[in-house]
């Protein structure tokens, strides 16, 4: 294996665990439920795309390339799913926007009603 | 065994990228012990899902074993199935 690829792969696994911790960074430092999501969920899909990319260049055989390359579009195709069913259901639960924010279309639009036990303590 | 054969730019970034993924466990841990509600909770716990995932590839190129990134592609399936059953939950309340 030549230098350079090394360096690569040493760059591509420090900068997808960096990835990884500033993920854990926004979900503890978010002032708010959605932008904690928000942080949570790119932040560490990218991450794991990075690493993977890292294991695939480092090991090189067919098997680990197509593991990787199922891992990664398996994981970018689940998490805004994953993510969008939750940010729906905390909408329904009346889960509040940071009071600092400044538009909320679809309580303007009025499509996702809140629930009747949306004032219930979580 | 870890680092066995393995050059050294590889091993020092290995080595950081596993302090990195400590601090980051600790991090959603104790983001899920203090959370504001239980969506937070769910957040914190999938994006544990996604740390977990980032460990096994590092491991995998670690130990040299490739077979570790099977166990990570079944690793994202469950924490997928994880996070939407808790939305599931969650909308429904208590009743």
């Amino acid at each position: 294996m030549s230098l350079v690829i090394e360096i690569i792969i040493a760059v591509l696994i420090v900068t997808g665990s960096a990835f990884a911790l500033i993920a854990a960074l926004g979900v503890l430092r978010m002032p708010d439920f959605y932008m904690r999501m928000h942080a949570a969920t790119k932040a560490g899909a990218f991450g794991s795309l990075l690493l993977l990319m890292a294991a695939a260049l480092y090991f090189g055989t067919l098997r680990a390339v197509l593991t990787s390359v199922a891992v990664i579009v398996f994981f970018y195709i689940t998490t805004p799913v994953a993510a969008q069913t939750l940010a729906e259901s905390a909408y329904r639960r009346g889960i509040k926007l940071w009071d600092r924010s400044l538009v909320d279309r679809l309580k303007e639009s009025g499509e996702i009603p809140p629930t009747k036990d949306s004032k219930k303590k979580l | 065994m870890f680092f066995e054969d393995i050059s050294t730019i590889i091993g020092a970034a290995l080595a950081i990228a596993l302090c990195f993924l400590l601090l980051a466990l600790g991090v959603a841990l104790w983001r899920i012990v203090r959370a504001e509600s239980d969506f937070d909770r769910v957040i914190a716990l999938d994006l544990i899902g996604g740390i977990c995932l980032c460990c096994l590839v590092v491991f995998a190129i670690g130990f040299n074993q490739a077979v570790l990134l099977d166990s990570a592609f079944a690793l994202a399936v469950m924490s997928y199935l994880g996070t939407v059953a808790f939305a599931r939950y969650l909308e429904r309340g208590n009743d």
